[in-house]
């Protein structure tokens, strides 16, 4: 379960050595846009060695690598690879052929450490114009692949429009993503929202995220993470009518009905579906009935 | 084993983080430390940077560092990045 995705600077060891304590389902070690060239060394032996001695258990953990056009992605992976991160974030993934480079560095550098092929998962961040017209095809082009992540700053770059924190600039991003995600059977996370000191702001952003059926939302700001993961948890009415659904279903198997209806509509597969994920997340969230 | 080739530096002064600063050496490792926990942890830190020294192979070593009290694991990625930086022979 990821609700919330934090980045945390591959270089600031205050923030790496507390990661587990601020409040994210998962954190992101950030060896890209929060390194400058120049710390792209230290920030990697340094992230390795808070990955190996510090104890994340809870917390999933996540290593944003440089993209592949760049000359550090691949030192970046030799470096972390061995200390089992979830997974491999990959930056600006344009199409299913960058999925292929990285899958094919992955496994060599897999052999060559010697630990399990395939244990590495990557999370493609789907951020130009071209990713979000082959979201699809990142999606489906790896079984590595187990879920896309939206990136606006650089994608509304890409598109030559003003990012806003009303967001209908990104709508249909938003809701191409999450369609190529579910069309794939992975997760989707939406972007950051970059205004750390608009608390409203940011909920509503998270909510908007919630309806369009993104799993979880990503963050900048630690002060973002307790409005994210209560926006991403199954609210009491909907944990209330999941429950009710299921009473329902099992009543009518008991007594050999066909056809079950409850407050006036019919229950189908989706309704049982919503409502079994809806127990399941409540479960893993430990406030299940 | 080896020697530090030139002057080099990694990490900050910010705290939780340590300043590492190497240069040649003059046949051995001459190590100076400044760490706001030296009393109780000046011991361990000293270890823990002449590990690394020994995992890098590098036994010629001018190193100072500035502890702004860093964990362990940190200040051996600073020595480590500052070591590569200034290179071996």
């Amino acid at each position: 379960m990821r609700r919330s995705l934090l980045f945390i600077p591959g270089n600031a060891p205050a923030l790496l050595i507390n990661g587990n304590y601020l409040g994210a389902d998962s954190i992101i070690f950030d060896l890209e846009d929060a390194v400058s060239p120049d710390e792209k060394d230290a920030a990697r032996i340094l992230v390795r060695n808070t990955l190996r001695h510090m104890d994340y258990r809870g917390t999933g953990t996540i290593v944003r690598i440089n993209s592949i056009d760049t000359g550090y992605w691949k030192a970046d992976v030799d470096e972390v690879l061995k200390h089992a991160p979830d997974l491999i974030m990959l930056p600006k993934a344009g199409c299913k052929e960058d999925i292929d480079v990285a899958e094919a560095y992955l496994s060599e550098a897999e052999e060559r450490l010697g630990i399990e092929q395939g244990g590495v998962g990557i999370i493609a961040l789907i951020e130009t114009a071209q990713g979000i017209e082959r979201a699809y095809d990142i999606a489906g082009a790896s079984a590595r692949v187990k879920a896309l992540l939206l990136g606006a700053e650089d994608l509304t770059a890409d598109l030559k429009c003003a990012r806003t924190k009303e967001g209908r600039e990104i709508e249909y991003a938003r809701a191409r993503l999450v369609t190529a995600a579910r069309a794939a059977g992975i997760d989707v996370y939406d972007t950051p929202f970059t205004d750390v000191e608009d608390d409203e702001g940011m909920r509503l952003d998270a909510m908007v995220a919630k309806a369009l059926g993104f799993d979880g939302k990503s963050a900048i700001s630690p002060r973002h993470l307790a409005a994210i993961n209560e926006v991403f948890s199954p609210s009491l009415t909907e944990l209330d009518y999941a429950y009710e659904v299921m009473d329902a279903i099992r009543k009518a198997a008991e007594q050999g009905t066909g056809v079950v209806a409850l407050r006036g509509k019919m229950i189908d597969a989706p309704i049982v579906s919503r409502a079994k994920q809806t127990i399941a997340m409540a479960e893993e969230l430990g406030i299940g009935r | 084993m080896g020697a530090i080739i030139r002057t080099a530096t990694a990490g900050t002064f910010e705290s939780s983080d340590a300043y590492v600063e190497v240069g040649p050496g003059r046949g051995s490792i001459d190590l100076s430390l400044e760490s706001v926990v030296e009393q109780q942890f000046g011991e361990a830190i000293r270890r823990a940077v002449r590990e690394v020294l020994s995992e890098c192979g590098c036994d010629d070593i001018e190193i100072r560092i500035v502890d702004r009290g860093a964990l362990d694991c940190v200040i051996k990625a600073r020595v480590e990045a500052a070591v590569r930086r200034g290179g071996m022979n």
